[in-house]
């Protein structure tokens, strides 16, 4: 038994699609077929369903074959999501049909992905781009399951499509509506959140280095911004809106007061960060207070205002969004979520939050990009 | 005396500033409307009493501090606690889908990192998610989630609490996950040369070492339960909650209205965050904590 190695996924999968192949039809049109051989009926996985068992069950026999660790998870990732994909792409046009054979079909795949994904998380390989391959492709797995499971279940048990739209309809109203999309972004991202962004964040390093400059005002003012930083200010929206209008002005308003506390707090901290023995040998250049914390302190500080940047840049476009629920003209990200909602499309909502996700996630990225550039010497990025 | 020479002086004079500014800035955003009244009533006011009349608007544009907290005192503690324009029944709709929303979101986050601790699958492919799911705009799920669940006929207390479930077990995830790995290597192999079981070496080790973990992203959690509740609350149609006194007074420019609402909502904020910490310090020295 020296060739064997078992694993528990594996074993299980096997397990499933046994007790899927017992139970018979994986459709309610195929169970019909079987009831009455003389009608004819169409049913999905005409000639599939014995590839698929067949595939699954093989790539899950293989997997447990001592064989190179990275050759198995080859397997494994080939099986399970060619096992998906013709799960997904045969129940197309028999949404809603699907018995339990084709969920423990689906589970059976997710094992063996599952199984994949540990035997490539326990690979430890020496060369440092193959480690980086390996840490982008473990979630990238994961989230592509995330992804199939949904799609598999909201049209294996026919979902209302009001409740939640399988991910593939969600794409394809993000393709067709990229001009509706486009002017939400410029409306929303371009307009109200990069200047309340840059505003805010200036002001907060502002006052930062006013409020170190005068040490009455930052002992005040730091117990304040600690204070503030817990309370609901998406509250002040309506005040804005009020104030300035429909337009994104009213949006930038809030995201500058959103954004300016953290920036403060941040900047206030990280002012403190640099080392008594610095700030000793700065004094024993002659160093005066603005060369001293252009040379030492704001590069000392750096980690803790690009934490606050990294902060803002979630926060700047959460204040825009929700802002414009309290009003808007008809363009914007938060004006057609609520519309959208109402009118009760919710795929044109989900392509929206898709747009924010990843606009956020760039906007992130962007800026932790940034700091890797500014703050190179620093331990964490060039330990990394 | 250091703490009142260092902390409450500056932290007061400061308030006081804020407050002489808000009078000025209420006095200088409200004119142009209390001009507009004048030239219609054809009456001419001295300067004196011009601010006299921009501090007493009806619907002010900027409220003076002195309006929203009469209109704080009356809607707090002369109205019937559940008449519907009592803020604090209003704070209570807010706070119990907070409490209910901060519970899950702070089981799931522990279970989460726990799970997230010992299994390096998952550390390795959901971790990463975790952190990306931050840098999203959570919040503009709000209304989908209440309007669907709605649709489905679950409304009420739950959807928001899901929401306010969603915003709080981020912080609680990644802070845990912090905390039951922050036990040294050498406390570890301690654990190791006792012959100490997986499981003891969590209920002894790890879990003491989390709980300063915990506490303080429970604070983060806390509060971003609030938020989310208080947005939870604007898609439903204004009903009752803070969010709701929030949209309602933007629909008929109650400013003053809306003002008392923010204030109400910042109490709560407040207060919950001090219960937290409280709790806290008082595990802390339950555990045998001492002050560093």
């Amino acid at each position: 038994m020296n060739w064997l190695k078992p694993s528990w996924q594996a074993v299980l999968a096997i397990v499933l699609c046994l007790i899927a192949i017992a139970l018979g039809a994986p459709s309610k049109p195929e169970a019909a077929a079987l009831a009455d051989p003389t009608a004819s009926f169409n049913y999905p996985y005409l000639g599939t369903k014995g590839l698929m068992f067949g595939l699954a069950v093989l790539a899950a026999l293989i997997s447990m074959v001592r064989i190179p660790p990275l050759a198995e998870a080859v397997v494994l990732f080939i099986g399970a999501h060619v096992v998906a994909w013709l799960l997904i792409s045969g129940i197309a046009g028999f949404e809603g049909t699907a018995l339990a054979p084709y969920f423990l079909l689906l589970a059976a795949a997710w094992l063996l992905g599952w199984r994949c994904v540990a035997v490539l998380s326990s690979l430890r390989p020496l060369d440092s781009s193959a480690r980086t391959a390996l840490r982008l492709i473990i979630p990238a797995i994961f989230g592509a399951w995330i992804l199939i499971i949904w799609e598999a279940v909201t049209r294996g048990a026919g979902i209302p499509f009001i409740l939640l739209p399988p991910p593939s309809a969600i794409g394809l109203r993000i393709a067709n509506s990229l001009p509706v999309l486009g002017a939400d972004v410029r409306q929303t991202i371009f307009k109200a959140v990069l200047f309340g962004y840059v505003v805010g964040s200036g002001a907060g390093f502002i006052t930062a280095i006013l409020a170190d400059r005068v040490p009455f005002l930052r002992r005040g003012l730091l117990p304040i911004g600690n204070m503030v930083s817990a309370l609901p200010i998406i509250g002040v929206a309506p005040i804005m809106v009020m104030w300035f209008g429909f337009d994104w002005q009213s949006k930038a308003a809030v995201v500058i007061i959103m954004t300016f506390f953290p920036m403060l707090v941040n900047t206030v901290a990280g002012l403190a960060a640099s080392g008594h023995m610095e700030r000793d040998l700065m004094r024993t250049y002659a160093s005066g207070y603005w060369p001293t914390l252009i040379k030492l302190r704001l590069p000392a500080a750096a980690p803790f205002i690009f934490n606050a940047l990294k902060i803002n840049s979630t926060l700047a476009l959460i204040g825009a969004i929700v802002a414009e629920f309290f009003g808007t003209p008809v363009v914007g990200m938060g004006f057609r979520i609520s519309t959208e909602v109402g009118r009760m499309n919710i795929d044109m909502v989900w392509a929206e939050i898709a747009v924010a996700a990843l606009a956020g996630s760039v906007f992130y990225g962007v800026v932790a990009l940034v700091e890797r550039a500014v703050t190179f010497w620093h331990p964490s990025v060039r330990g990394g | 005396m250091d703490t009142f020479r260092d902390k409450l002086v500056p932290v007061t004079s400061i308030l006081l500033g804020v407050v002489i500014l808000w009078y000025v800035f209420a006095v200088i955003l409200n004119t142009p409307f209390q001009r507009d009244l004048d030239r219609r009533a054809n009456e001419t006011s001295t300067f004196s009493e011009l601010i006299g009349k921009t501090l007493s608007q009806p619907k002010p544009t900027l409220p003076a501090p002195h309006q929203v907290a009469v209109n704080f005192f009356e809607n707090t503690f002369l109205r019937p606690i559940n008449s519907n324009r009592s803020l604090v029944y209003n704070a209570w709709v807010t706070l119990s889908s907070t409490l209910l929303g901060f519970a899950f979101g702070t089981a799931l986050g522990i279970i989460i990192a726990v799970g997230i601790v010992h299994v390096a699958t998952l550390d390795r492919s959901l971790m990463p998610w975790i952190i990306a799911s931050q840098t999203i705009p959570i919040l503009a799920v709000a209304p989908m989630i209440i309007v669907v669940l709605g649709a489905v006929g679950i409304s009420g207390l739950i959807p928001k609490a899901m929401i306010s479930t969603y915003l709080s077990f981020f912080p609680v995830t990644v802070g845990m996950v912090k905390g039951l790995r922050s036990p040294e290597i050498m406390h570890l192999d301690l654990m190791h040369t006792y012959n100490a079981s997986g499981s003891q070496t969590f209920w002894k080790l790890r879990v003491p070492a989390s709980v300063p973990f915990l506490f303080t992203s429970m604070k983060v959690a806390v509060a971003a339960s609030l938020v989310g509740a208080i947005v939870g609350e604007l898609p439903t149609g204004a009903v009752a909650g803070i969010g709701a006194k929030l949209l309602a007074g933007a629909y008929y420019s109650q400013s003053i209205d809306i003002w008392s609402a923010l204030v109400a909502g910042s109490i709560v904020a407040a207060l919950l965050v001090m219960v937290v910490g409280i709790a806290g310090r008082i595990v802390d020295r339950a555990m045998g904590g001492r002050p560093a």
